[in-house]
């Protein structure tokens, strides 16, 4: 046997010298008192307390989750990045998480792959076409780039695309935001609970929530199913399951909760190099690094607590996906899974302070939740810490619904033109 | 395929039906206050378990109501108004 494969065998095995490095520790039991306390530990809980802990200087955080370390919608999305939305609020709010994710591998020294590749939203109808430039002004005026763009130069920057006439519903443009990217979902996970833990936050997985504390109408603590623990400040960032944790502290949200399905195919060699999407059609692709075609499309037609996968969904996304694509007729779907959205009625998040002191929520997040990862844990932590709503989140607090302040934000995945 | 039975129209594709979403209790709001308004259109019990909800045949136009499971995905009954009124010792519509 050579000899250096027994050295460094050895050497790992017993010593540990050469053993990968955890992305975190794991947490010893919990303390009997924190200084913030977050529910859910996907990206958006994680991004908070990585954000309390480097720009506030709050380390004495404890992320709580039922699960393990991003296992809901973090790991369930198709991780698309842009920031082309509708209204003024949303471009401003996602904008600032572009630029973000732009320095993202960075700041968290791992590699969150994060990738521009350009996207593609087609028009089929006049409607949507008119949606298209509304869409491509308001970015343009904050700030965004984006622009309408003809079948022709569709089909010049994206060859694989089917632009003829000869289907269902013909490509009639396209707004087409140059900076549309992708990233590494996990790594965004891994990334933010290793810096936050290196911080001094503290990661308790398999630690759910039973009940949040209140005492005069002020929220003071957790009981989770390893004991109760007191806290100054609670965020729940949950995803699909808001509603529930919310009633724990007797809120109601504006919420309905709804799968969002999405399958890949088998991989192949890098064909697609943009992220195309149609709101028309309610279908959305992009190829990963590996090869696989990601796909998704809208929002199941009703409510539902599951993650279960189904063969209409199928059946209506590669239909439309087929015309666009005609090349994917060859290929076969390796896996499908669904994530819990929770949709609101504007198609924007709800998020900051509540009528509970010390209570906060990060919630509403829908179909467009991986793009705000970095964004919403920035403010939503400038929230706790101060215990104001920031500027930027101000038009997404819970309190818009009691006076009809509305978003409607028709630039969202899954919303039809 | 999944089935719904529709009270009036007997088992059909779930395709065929529109989801309307939980039975709240009916506010009026020329006596209510705002807050509670707002409240009655906008926020959501959204049960994860049993629910009952409206639900509508849309090929024949027929408003009914179901009892779900929203962990499950299982249909448990669908009943018509007039039924559902009925056991719910309200007057019917």
């Amino acid at each position: 046997m050579p000899f250096a494969l027994l050295k460094y065998a050895t050497r790992s095995a017993f010593k540990g010298d050469h053993a990968a490095e955890r992305h975190f520790r794991l947490s010893p039991d919990l303390k009997p008192t924190y200084d913030v306390v977050i529910i859910g530990a996907g990206g958006h809980g994680l991004a908070a307390a990585y954000y309390l802990a480097t720009r506030h200087g709050i380390t004495n955080i404890a992320v709580l989750d039922k699960g393990w370390l991003a296992g809901g919608n973090t790991a369930r999305n198709t991780t698309i990045v842009r920031a082309n939305y509708l209204t003024p609020e949303g471009v401003a709010f996602y904008k600032e998480s572009v630029d973000l994710f732009r320095s993202l591998s960075n700041e968290l020294d791992i590699n969150v792959m994060y990738t521009e590749r350009g996207h593609f939203t087609l028009a089929h109808t006049d409607a949507a076409m008119n949606t298209a430039r509304w869409r491509a002004e308001v970015n343009k005026h904050m700030g965004v780039s984006s622009e309408v763009i003809g079948p022709d130069d569709v089909k010049r920057i994206c060859p694989t695309l089917n632009v003829s006439d000869d289907v269902h519903y013909p490509i009639m443009g396209a707004l087409y935001h140059p900076p549309g990217a992708i990233a590494r979902h996990d790594a965004m996970a891994w990334g933010y609970a290793k810096e936050a833990a290196r911080h001094g936050v503290e990661i308790h997985t398999q630690t759910g929530v039973n009940r949040i504390l209140i005492e005069n109408g002020r929220a003071v603590g957790v009981e989770t199913n390893r004991g109760t623990i007191h806290a100054g400040r609670v965020l729940q960032a949950v995803a699909g399951s808001s509603s529930v944790v919310a009633n724990m502290a007797g809120l109601k949200l504006p919420i309905r909760t709804i799968p969002l399905q999405a399958c890949v195919s088998e991989p192949v060699k890098p064909i697609l190099d943009q992220i195309v999407v149609s709101g028309s059609l309610h279908v959305y692709i992009s190829q990963s690094a590996r090869g696989e075609m990601v796909m998704g499309g809208a929002t199941d037609a009703y409510g539902l607590y599951s993650t279960r996968s189904t063969l209409d969904f199928k059946e209506s996304l590669m239909a439309h996906m087929l015309e666009l694509f005609p090349f994917m007729g060859e290929l076969k779907v390796l896996r499908q899974w669904a994530g819990m959205a929770d949709m609101t009625p504007d198609f924007s998040p709800v998020m900051g302070v509540t009528p509970i002191e010390n209570f906060f929520i990060d919630a509403g997040w829908g179909t467009w939740g991986f793009k705000a990862t970095p964004v919403s844990g920035l403010r939503m932590a400038e929230c706790v810490a101060t215990g104001r709503q920031p500027d930027l989140l101000k038009p997404f607090a819970l309190d818009r619904f009691g006076s009809f302040d509305l978003v409607g934000e028709k630039g969202a995945a899954s919303v039809g033109h | 395929m999944k089935i719904m039975i529709c009270p009036v129209n007997g088992p059909r594709n779930i395709a065929e039906f529109a989801w309307g979403g939980e039975v709240k209790p009916d506010v009026d709001p020329a006596t209510c206050t705002d807050q509670a308004w707002t409240d009655h259109l906008f926020l959501e019990a959204n049960i994860a378990g049993m629910v009952t909800e409206w639900w509508l045949h849309t090929p024949t136009n027929t408003w009914f109501i179901a009892r779900r499971n929203t962990l499950t995905d299982e249909i448990i009954e669908t009943m018509t108004l007039d039924a559902y009124y009925m056991r719910e010792g309200a007057i019917s519509a």
